[in-house]
């Protein structure tokens, strides 16, 4: 029904959308409001990541020169949950809103006014997150995890921040729930489940546990906020509660949402890949049943957070053991993507770049990730900087690595245009380089006995600290850099030809004119 | 063909030499002073060679393949899209590797939890921002004291010269004696704070209104370091953790020192 609805729209107000700023608030048009995502997404990356300048700064030399302890933690709270709920999950679904309906032959996502209220909740939400700077007491301090008591102690600031959790959290079930009807009713006549492109898949996949988890996070934030106001002792000892429990609840969302920021990445990596090999990606069921089952498994590895919070032996074991199971169906997806280059025509352009990079790279995180699973080792290295590492390695060079090579991938057909592919190929360059600068190092603070979330060090970390926080300036710089690419390729870039990745083979490359018109798939193509 | 081999040895002996150099240096974990933290170092070092050799494994076929297989060179793709064998030959070795990985930490997972049969028992409760002690059991008992940093507020605020143990020291240790088996019981009076010894092996949370325990046996007199593992507010960075191991005669000595003295100490640190 919402496929024929999206056909007669379609016909008659071809363009006679609004102009000006009344076009984005109106919109129900999914590029519209993947693009909107998309800028959203990036507004927000800048500014988690100006947070994280303001951390590396303090930390490039020991004592405390920039940020006193009180606003330093304010600094790392507010950097985890903007890049978390306000980058890095946004922008995956500004992908899904431009590539789904594309990639399947729809004209449009299934439910097209909520998608408009899912994408505009995200400017009060942003807004509480970043004006709770200066509220009386300032941001929450407590961690992106925000474990009470500590939290509980917090002043106003931790108040705004559930706030905008719960529209967050409103924002991605509506964003999940457009997502898994789309797919699931509004694909071209002849896509059946398994000749959808992996990056709808993925996306399925990833929906699914968006709804699955975070209604499981507004549970725990509603009870963290009658627990502060309302007298309930959900997480209190003192009346009953338990402090622990909080962390199995958060964690019950925090680990699945691990996966939902990095199966989306899966997805665009197995569209980047074959294409720029120019061969067909190697053994596509296997990678939807490895997506399923990390998927399904990531729901059953919470506690592998709290191996130090005190749990049976036969817990610890059996969380261990979950846990290293993930590296199975991950490892395969390694497999199939070298498979998949293996004695293909390969050229290098930047998005095949950044995802090799992210291959690179995530599997570096992946060993860490394993290492971190041995509840032993884990013992030494859980809340240091070996865990920071270990998970930048997975959410930087992969998710965001990702993203990248999906904008680089996908802006000429939303723009017509074509990037400027010497700089592309800095911009990959200086971000790996720097990334591993920052990063790296990071793994030996943690063994050396580094804590995380510490505004000051002993002298034995000063080297690390000054090599990492020069990286991560360098980094942030290489960013902008991004930014001036895309802004000069929507202005005046060259224009793209129709299809300029000759491995191309989805639907969006073969069947739409390059830039993909406003109003794309009235009529359903077939596919065979 | 035989340059790559000669290239791909060199490679993996560079990276062995690295890695012996940094076996008790501080690219690694602090050499262990437990017979935990040396069955965590041990597997460390396993699984670091485990990974490394996957890790050349699969780069090597991929980075092949991007240096041949390049559309500039002329090369023709192939169109092969699965091979079932392959793909169970690439699911079950990596199980197989983690039951290689798993067998060892199990056995430490059980050695790690058992805390029965203590030869001394300390319960130490975290406060924001500093650790108190009560010696329960053994010899000691009856012992109570609170724990502070002792680096002077000056070089926080790099108005002094930083020392060496800048932020890792306090102003009463935890003494224990050598080669006895130490129970330590945690809880915190506020917020959640963790007790680690990275030397020791030992990490626990310490969690308000709860009880948890672990435990150690350190193998030589010394001094170890660690700090509080769980953010605990604005000065979590400042409540070191630091136990002072001792030959059980010196042990004794201080007992006794800390008997005659236990009065005046516990009602200097009431006015805290």
């Amino acid at each position: 029904m919402a496929a024929v609805h999206g056909d007669a729209h379609g016909h008659e107000h071809d363009d006679h959308h609004p102009s000006g700023i009344m076009r984005w608030i109106t919109t129900t048009n999914h590029k519209d409001i993947g693009t909107m995502y998309l800028w959203f997404s990036f507004t927000m990356f800048l500014t988690g990541g100006t947070l994280a300048l303001g951390i590396r700064a303090e930390l490039f030399q020991p004592g405390i020169q920039i940020l006193q302890p009180e606003l330093f933690n304010q600094f790392t709270t507010l950097h985890g949950l903007i890049m978390v709920f306000g980058a890095i999950m946004p922008a995956f679904v500004g992908f899904a809103n431009w590539q789904v309906p594309l990639m399947i032959g729809a004209p449009d996502m299934a439910f097209a006014r909520m998608n408009n209220w899912s994408f505009w909740l995200l400017i009060p939400a942003a807004t509480l997150l970043v004006s709770s700077f200066f509220v009386p007491g300032g941001a929450a301090a407590g961690g992106w995890t925000f474990y009470p008591p500590l939290s509980t102690q917090g002043g106003l600031g931790v108040d705004l921040m559930i706030f905008a959790v719960h529209i967050l959290g409103a924002s991605s079930i509506m964003g999940s729930i457009n997502i898994i009807t789309t797919i699931l009713n509004m694909r071209a006549p002849g896509m059946t489940l398994m000749k959808m492109p992996m990056f709808v898949w993925t996306w399925l996949i990833t929906a699914y546990l968006l709804v699955l988890v975070m209604p499981v996070l507004a549970g725990v934030v509603t009870m963290l906020l009658t627990d502060r106001h309302f007298g309930t002792s959900f997480f209190n000892a003192a009346g009953g509660g338990d402090p622990v429990m909080f962390q199995h609840i958060f964690w019950f969302f925090g680990h699945p949402e691990v996966y939902i920021m990095i199966l989306p990445s899966f997805g665009i990596v197995s569209e980047v890949i074959p294409t720029f090999s120019r061969k067909p990606l190697f053994g596509y069921s296997s990678m939807v049943y490895a997506t399923a089952s990390i998927a399904i498994l990531s729901c059953v590895v919470w506690a592998h957070h709290m191996f130090t919070a005190g749990m049976p032996t036969v817990g610890q074991l059996f969380f261990m053991y979950a846990t290293m199971l993930i590296a199975v169906p991950t490892g395969v997806k390694v497999f199939n993507w070298t498979a998949t280059m293996w004695r293909g025509s390969m050229s290098f352009e930047t998005p095949m770049l950044f995802s090799i990079g992210f291959i690179f790279l995530f599997v570096i995180g992946g060993f860490s990730g394993v290492i971190c699973a041995i509840v032993p080792i884990d013992i030494q290295v859980q809340d240091t900087y070996y865990v920071i590492a270990h998970f930048h390695y997975v959410l930087v060079s992969g998710s965001l690595f990702a993203l990248f090579a999906g904008a680089y991938y996908w802006i000429p057909k939303w723009t017509g245009r074509m990037y400027n592919e010497t700089l592309g190929k800095w911009h990959f360059w200086l971000s790996m380089f720097f990334f591993n600068l920052t990063f790296f190092v990071q793994h030996f603070l943690g063994l050396a006995g580094m804590p995380r979330r510490i505004p000051d060090y002993n002298l034995q970390f000063a080297d690390f600290n000054m090599i990492s926080s020069i990286g991560a300036f360098g980094f942030g710089l290489s960013q902008i850099l991004f930014l001036y690419i895309m802004i000069s390729t929507i202005r005046s870039g060259e224009k793209a030809p129709q299809k300029p990745w000759d491995g191309a083979t989805t639907l969006e490359w073969t069947h739409l004119p390059t830039p993909a018109p406003y109003h794309s798939f009235e009529k359903p193509p077939v596919v065979n | 063909m035989r340059s790559k081999s000669v290239a791909t040895l060199a490679g993996v002996s560079a990276l062995a030499l690295y890695s012996s150099i940094a076996l008790g240096s501080k690219y690694n974990l602090p050499e262990p002073q437990s017979v935990i933290a040396k069955d965590i170092y041990d597997q460390h070092i396993l699984l670091m060679w485990i990974c490394l050799v996957i890790f050349i494994g699969v780069f090597g076929v991929m980075f092949y393949s991007v240096l041949k297989h390049r559309k500039s060179l002329g090369y023709k793709a192939a169109n092969f899209h699965h091979s079932t064998a392959v793909e169970i030959i690439w699911t079950v070795i990596p199980c197989i590797i983690l039951v290689v990985m798993a067998y060892p930490a199990t056995k430490t997972v059980i050695a790690m939890k058992d805390t029965s049969s203590p030869d001394m028992t300390i319960k130490a409760t975290g406060y924001q921002w500093m650790w108190g002690y009560d010696y329960l059991q053994g010899e000691g008992e009856g012992i109570s004291f609170y724990s502070k940093l002792s680096t002077p507020r000056a070089q926080v605020e790099n108005k002094a010269p930083k020392g060496e143990n800048y932020l890792l020291e306090v102003d009463n240790r935890v003494v224990v004696p050598v080669g006895k088996k130490v129970r330590i019981i945690l809880t915190a009076n506020d917020v959640i704070h963790a007790w680690w010894i990275p030397a020791l092996g030992i990490k626990q949370d310490a969690v308000p209104g709860f009880i948890r325990d672990t435990w150690f046996t350190a193998d030589k007199p010394g001094v170890y370091r660690g700090q509080c593992a769980e953010l605990c507010g604005k000065d979590h960075g400042f409540m070191p953790i630091v136990v002072e191991v001792m030959e059980a005669g010196e042990y004794s000595k201080w007992v006794a020192q800390q008997s005659s003295s236990a009065v005046k100490t516990s009602m200097h640190v009431e006015n805290k």
